[in-house]
């Protein structure tokens, strides 16, 4: 377990010393959602490094501390990829590396519309024990998390995850819908459905002519909400779990976006609450970097 | 087999960094190309003839000016000369076209050609690079004089 702790605080590390020592010109525009997502990839070319953290309350259990590092690559502009890698700490308990998943979503429309829409896969290979709740779907509920990590990580989960990212922008205003559906890849696994619905807004909509950290338009916030739909086997919102989360971001012209996000849970199979913060820091020209690298200059 | 599983993802995921963004530059080479502008010339007439809310008005172009370093400047160049990823924007086709013509590339981008769309700036921010990207020709053609 000592080593899971120190994979995590050098994986921490790692990323403060590259975002420090690296000059980014490019000014990441992030939303404050922590699981909703709006229909804006990831520039071409630019990598985003991203820690979350989620320090969650757990009746009939221990409180924990989930984490997850988020690399974001904008392979196209209608193409970002993205992989997780998870792990928790259980306080009182253990610190365990619980999977990762890999991330694609594709931008369907050239242009903008009314509506936008955009499709997301996503494989996962994640134990029982993963805890960053990154999304709700199905009957998951707060007991779920109760069991100790020695019995929790024995279950493993290899699953695919579609949603379909439908978004738009209106007067400042972000409004975004995701329905989701997850099927485990044993072929027992029946699907699982969920939404996370989510509307933010910068605090000022005109850019103010210095450079400055603490200006307004650096700052945006929101409010979104996720849950459970059930399954295919019993569908509905019985024994589901229902989150109401505020969030803020802010923008840094450095390239730095940090967020914090408290969700309430909205019923008793709900954790109390979910404290979620995030760093990130976005790298342009980075595939032009690794290109000119691998393959020579031309 | 986690391992096997992550170092797979790890392999694919730098394929797609390195073969992806190659062939991204590749067909970026001939960024002066005049398909770069075709775009322009696809706005509809009602956002052609949109007139810029913030035009004459100093203050937006500065803001203009930040916004274009922070989001422009890496692809189009410090003064929006081109680059190996983005076009000139200080070329007739660009500097004559109506303010309605480039918001609405702006707002649209041209994704399957590697521009985002950027109407995840508001609005007004968006008018405001309009008011910048439309005085770069007269700062062109001051150097010029001079």
């Amino acid at each position: 377990m000592g080593v899971s702790r120190f994979l995590y605080i050098g994986i921490l590390a790692g990323l403060l010393a590259v975002g420090l020592g690296a000059p980014s010109r490019l000014r990441a525009q992030e939303s404050p959602y922590m699981v909703t997502y709006d229909h804006y990839l990831e520039e071409p070319g630019s990598l985003e490094v991203e820690y979350f953290s989620t320090v969650g309350t757990q009746r009939g259990g221990h409180d924990f501390h989930a984490a997850w590092l988020e690399f974001e690559y904008g392979a196209k502009a209608w193409w970002t990829t993205e992989l997780y890698v998870d792990g928790q700490t259980t306080f009182g308990d253990s610190t365990v590396f619980t999977g990762f998943r890999w991330e694609n979503r594709f931008r369907l429309l050239q242009r903008e519309h009314f509506i936008n829409p955009v499709l997301y896969i996503e494989y996962e290979q994640i134990s029982e024990a993963d805890k960053i709740v990154k999304e709700v779907e199905g009957h998951d509920v707060e007991a779920d998390h109760a069991a100790p990590n020695a019995i929790a990580r024995q279950g493993h989960n290899h699953e695919l995850e579609l949603k379909l990212l439908l978004s738009k922008n209106f007067k400042g205003w972000n409004v975004a819908v995701n329905p989701l559906a997850t099927k485990n890849l044993l072929p027992s696994g029946a699907w699982e459905f969920g939404y996370a619905v989510g509307a933010s807004r910068p605090l000022a909509l005109k850019a103010s002519a210095q450079k400055c950290n603490f200006c307004r338009e650096n700052f945006s916030a929101g409010v979104e909400m996720y849950g459970g739909l059930g399954d295919t086997v019993s569908p509905g919102l019985h024994e589901t779990s229902h989150y109401l989360a505020p969030a803020v971001a802010w923008n840094l012209p450095s390239g730095w976006t940090f967020r914090v996000s408290p969700g309430f849970g909205l019923n008793d199979n709900s954790h109390t609450l979910l404290m979620r913060w995030g760093v990130s820091r976005e790298f342009s020209g980075f595939g032009e970097t690794m290109s000119k690298l691998f393959r020579g200059r031309q | 087999m986690k391992t096997a599983f992550l170092s797979l993802s790890a392999l694919l995921l730098g394929a797609v960094v390195v073969f992806g963004q190659g062939e991204s530059a590749k067909t970026r080479s001939g960024a002066e190309s005049r398909f770069d502008y075709e775009e322009l010339a696809k706005a509809p007439d009602k956002v052609r003839a949109k007139h810029n809310p913030l035009a004459g008005d100093e203050s937006a172009v500065a803001g203009g000016k930040k916004l274009f370093e922070q989001h422009c400047a890496e692809c189009h160049g410090a003064e929006g000369e081109g680059g190996k990823k983005a076009p000139s924007l200080v070329v007739p086709a660009v500097q004559e076209a109506t303010p309605g013509a480039v918001f609405w590339v702006l707002t649209n981008g041209v994704v399957w050609r590697g521009m985002p769309v950027w109407s995840k700036l508001p609005e007004v921010q968006r008018w405001q690079l309009v008011s910048y990207v439309q005085t770069l020709k007269m700062a062109n053609s001051k150097t010029i004089l001079h």
